[in-house]
């Protein structure tokens, strides 16, 4: 059986006809795991007892729920009742959480099977996954290469076929950078789509929550459990509640808007043969490509590395070892990097010029996308400047790290969707992404378009040799 | 030199809603087992979110508006951060920049003289957890409880306009009264619902500038120490400047046993909260409606209570403040007052009947009151020549007793009175009675 095939509909169309069990699923999936996950090294916590003692009571079930049998990975900034939650820091290496998060409560309680706990950038600080302090992820598609940060696990293991999905967050970029590396489909969900609760907070004003999947169809189907109120997030919009059906509608006649901004200098030249080759394929389909201009794009990197730092330093403060988890000398370079940060911007004296002066281009920035909407339905952008990147190359200058969000961050400023997806391949066969980016709770658009696009370019039948 | 004393104060009310700020969690009593009204939210766990309660909010405005604040449009909460180990967030989630009420007022009268107290701002904030120190098995240890952590506090900052401890007490009753006529909270002292901080500062008399100190006094639990230790730094400050110095700015606590202050941090630090606005709590936007609905929702306050009952039912300002103390109460003296004008039962005469005999509403119906008061009213106004002219009747009617009595049995008295009641027909003073026999029988 070639597991790495199986998507979230054909593993259900599997069970209904009783192709095969639930067990059986779980044990090929784990199996894979063992075989190949000391090289990737995408699981901090792999949790076999647990989702053999469960498949075992689902093949004794009537195959029903969205999400019957259908094993996933978590990253491990989720909060999951007595299995380990490390936020892939020392700090929280034997912590056992007292609750479960709501996103990982509704995919369970929708029939979805963990096989455990993957690794990322401790406190989801990073573009590359090298800050784990758990071992660096490799990228399945060549292992010299980083498989991107922050969600470096979950990206890995759906493209190396560990798990048919993966839960991820993005408050930066953290899951389109890694789709984008790894030819997988990410989603960072509009902010305030699916509930924040029992995630591990990085920047409370920008986290959102969303997931890796291996096609756009799977995609939508996991966002139509995770989306929704649960009266625990206050920033959750009470209404948005939707099933995706528009999907297979097609995108004859809609408006996409490229940010010249996005695509001016900078880019690789495999990153712009890449997008300008998607360019022609979504003309192809119909679409009408226009330029479009987000003028403060430029100013994107230096006010989310001014209200993120702010809002970590704040969010990090429980940490203090007194009742839970070591003390604060076990946070990593980068947490105490970012911790000072925050801690300046929002001093008194300071603030002003940080904090509050970066709040106020933020609703330039947000102003921007609005505009930009007026006159197109979605925007097409790449996802990252380059393809991949080597371990260490830039894991010594931070800000080369930090630049590596240019055409991420500004969409979590904004608080708008964005879908990232596989669009080809770089010259030495790295995957490179683009992504779309919508106006608030316009995921169906977003899905509408990458399904429409990946049926043209079935970039999602392509695995990596492991 | 002559000074003048200044004082401001800040007060924490701790709200009698039935969750918590942010939570679902009960709010505590006092004999709560430590930690047993907790969940992930109050306990600060990674991951947790607040979720602000709506009831608290409205609660807090009601408090605002009560104080002739002006309501913001636009309010939000924001992060007050600092490391405590009672502390489960690392943050306080507060108000900073718009409070829920800013800008009002309080007008009190301290002997006689109304003056009017500045209301800087109202707003809302969340309790910590509760540290103890003790020994457990021969070891010093530091425990935390929280259950306290989480409960919504609204907190109050009056202008410096307080000028003795005198008018720290006047201002603080009042206050205390209307949190309990808006229902928010018991304002119980005793269970720590009310928490009081008065700033305090010296100045030369003629001096507009505040003072370059100010001394702070933490969390008195009772009017009466709020009075003294006033006077105590009053005292302590004079004496200071008279030889020259200036009175540290520091932070000091109360000790009720040696009647004093005692110095707690001996420079204030220079905290940098590093507010800003709580990223996980939208903007809370009220509606000039709503604004509206909650006014309506405010009952009499005790001052104007006070005017009303004073001017409506003729009673001296005294008894007019007995009665509005409560609110029940008050409610009470206006009912029975409302039943007794079909009775003629005047309300001075129920005023008094409640303030001389302590009555309780829970304990006589307001009807009950009314016979009460009628049958006293009606013994009062026993008129003597009625009474003697009763008694000559009887005594003329039963001339065996008489003999009897003025042969020295005196035991016959009480067949007299009996005689003179019965023929009186409703309820008498028997001493009147028994007195005006007496007189008679001389």
């Amino acid at each position: 059986m070639d597991i790495t095939a199986f998507t979230l509909s054909s593993l259900q169309k599997g069970y209904q006809t009783k192709q095969f069990s639930v067990t059986e699923i779980v044990s090929e999936y784990l199996k894979r795991i063992e075989s190949f996950d000391k090289k990737i090294n995408s699981f901090i916590t792999i949790d076999s007892e647990n989702a053999l003692k469960k498949a075992k009571d689902l093949d004794n079930k009537k195959a029903d729920g969205p999400l019957f049998g259908i094993p996933f990975g978590i990253k491990d900034m989720f909060l999951t009742k007595g299995v380990r939650t490390t936020a892939a820091s020392r700090l929280l290496e034997n912590y056992i959480p007292a609750y479960t998060s709501t996103a990982i409560t509704r995919i369970e309680a929708s029939g979805a099977i963990s096989l455990g706990k993957l690794n990322h950038d401790a406190w989801a600080h990073g573009s590359s996954g090298e800050n784990s302090d758990f071992g660096n992820t490799l990228n399945p598609w060549n292992n010299e290469y980083v498989p991107g940060g922050s969600s470096s696990g979950s990206a890995a293991a759906v493209a190396a076929g560990f798990v048919p999905f993966a839960t991820g967050t993005d408050t930066g970029g953290s899951i389109r950078l890694p789709a984008s590396f790894t030819n997988t489909v990410g989603l960072k969900p509009t902010y305030g789509r699916v509930s924040r609760y029992g995630v591990i907070a990085m920047a409370s004003s920008l986290d959102s929550i969303g997931h890796f999947t291996k096609n756009v169809e799977d995609s939508a189907r996991v966002l139509e459990i995770t989306q929704g109120i649960d009266g625990f997030d206050a920033t959750v919009s009470e209404k948005r509640h939707e099933t995706f059906d528009s999907l297979k509608n097609g995108i004859k006649g809609m408006k996409i808007g490229i940010p010249k901004e996005f695509v001016s200098d900078g880019l690789s030249s495999d990153v712009k043969s890449v997008f300008e080759e998607s360019i022609k394929t979504l003309e192809r389909l119909g679409a009408k490509i226009e330029e479009v201009s987000l003028p403060h794009t430029e100013y994107g990197i230096a006010t989310y590395y001014i209200i993120q730092p702010s809002e970590v330093s704040s969010n990090l403060a429980r940490y203090d070892g007194v009742r839970f988890g070591n003390d604060r000398s076990t946070f990593g370079k980068e947490a105490k990097r970012r911790i000072m940060l925050g801690t300046y911007t929002l001093s008194s004296g300071y603030y002003d010029a940080y904090y509050k002066k970066a709040m106020q281009i933020r609703t330039l920035v947000k102003d921007d996308f609005d505009k930009a909407f007026e006159s197109v339905d979605i925007l097409v952008s790449p996802v990252s400047p380059t393809p991949p990147w080597k371990f260490g190359e830039k894991a010594n200058n931070p800000l080369e790290m930090y630049l590596s969000d240019a055409l991420t961050v500004t969409i979590n400023l904004a608080g708008v969707p964005g879908l990232a997806l596989p669009a080809g391949f770089s010259t030495n066969s790295l995957p490179i992404g683009i992504q779309f980016i919508g106006p608030h709770f316009s995921e169906h658009t977003l899905f509408r378009t990458g399904y429409a696009f990946e049926q043209e370019t079935k970039m999602y039948e392509r695995n990596p040799n492991l | 030199m002559k000074y003048e004393t200044i004082v401001g104060l800040e007060i924490h009310v701790e709200l009698s809603t039935n969750s918590k700020m942010f939570c679902a969690c009960p709010v505590p009593t006092l004999e709560d087992a430590p930690n047993t009204r907790t969940c992930p939210i109050c306990l600060g766990l990674p991951g947790a979110l607040p979720y602000p309660n709506q009831n608290a909010i409205e609660d807090c405005i009601k408090i605002g508006l009560a104080l002739n604040c002006t309501p913001n449009a636009k309010s939000f909460f924001e992060r007050k951060n600092y490391f405590y180990p009672d502390l489960a967030k690392g943050f306080q989630t507060s108000q900073y920049l718009h409070p829920f009420g800013e800008k009002g007022y309080l007008d009190i009268e301290v002997n006689g003289v109304t003056k009017r107290i500045g209301i800087t701002r109202v707003h809302m904030e969340e309790d910590t957890g509760k540290l103890s120190h003790s020994n457990l098995n021969g070891e010093d240890v530091s425990l935390i409880d929280f259950n306290r952590s989480g409960v919504p506090l609204v907190e109050i900052v009056t202008e410096p306009d307080i000028r003795s401890g005198e008018e720290a007490k006047v201002f603080l009753t009042e206050l205390q009264k209307i949190i309990r006529y808006l229902g928010v909270s018991d304002a119980d002292m005793e269970k720590g619902h009310m928490r009081l901080e008065p700033n305090i500062s010296l100045r030369p008399v003629g001096q507009k500038k505040l003072a370059k100190y100010k001394v702070e006094v933490k969390n008195i639990n009772s009017f009466k120490f709020v009075d003294k230790a006033i006077q105590f730094e009053e005292k302590r400050h004079a004496e200071l400047l008279d030889t020259g110095k200036i009175p540290v700015q520091e932070t000091r606590g109360w000790n009720e046993f040696r009647n004093e202050t005692v110095s707690q941090r001996s420079k204030e630090e220079a905290h940098d909260y590093r507010y800003f606005p709580e990223p996980d709590i939208p903007p809370i936007k009220f509606t000039d409606e709503q604004v509206e609905t909650l006014k309506n929702q405010i009952p009499e306050l005790p001052i104007q209570k006070t005017a009303r009952f004073i001017s409506d039912y003729s009673l001296n300002s005294d008894a007019a403040e007995i009665l509005t103390r409560d609110k029940n109460l008050a409610d009470y003296f206006e009912e029975t007052v409302e039943l007794g004008k079909k009775e003629d039962v005047q309300p001075k005469d129920i005023a008094n009947e409640i303030i001389n005999k302590k009555i309780l509403p829970q304990n006589l119906s307001a009807q009950d009151l009314v016979t009460q008061v009628k049958a006293a009213k009606s013994i009062a106004t026993l008129d003597p020549e009625e009474l003697k002219m009763m008694i000559q009747e009887v005594l003329i009617e039963n001339p065996q007793p008489v003999a009897d009595y003025k042969a020295g049995k005196e035991t016959v008295l009480m067949f007299l009175i009996g005689q003179t009641m019965k023929k009186l027909a409703r309820k008498a003073d028997m001493n009147q009675v028994k007195n005006a026999i007496l007189e008679a029988l001389k």
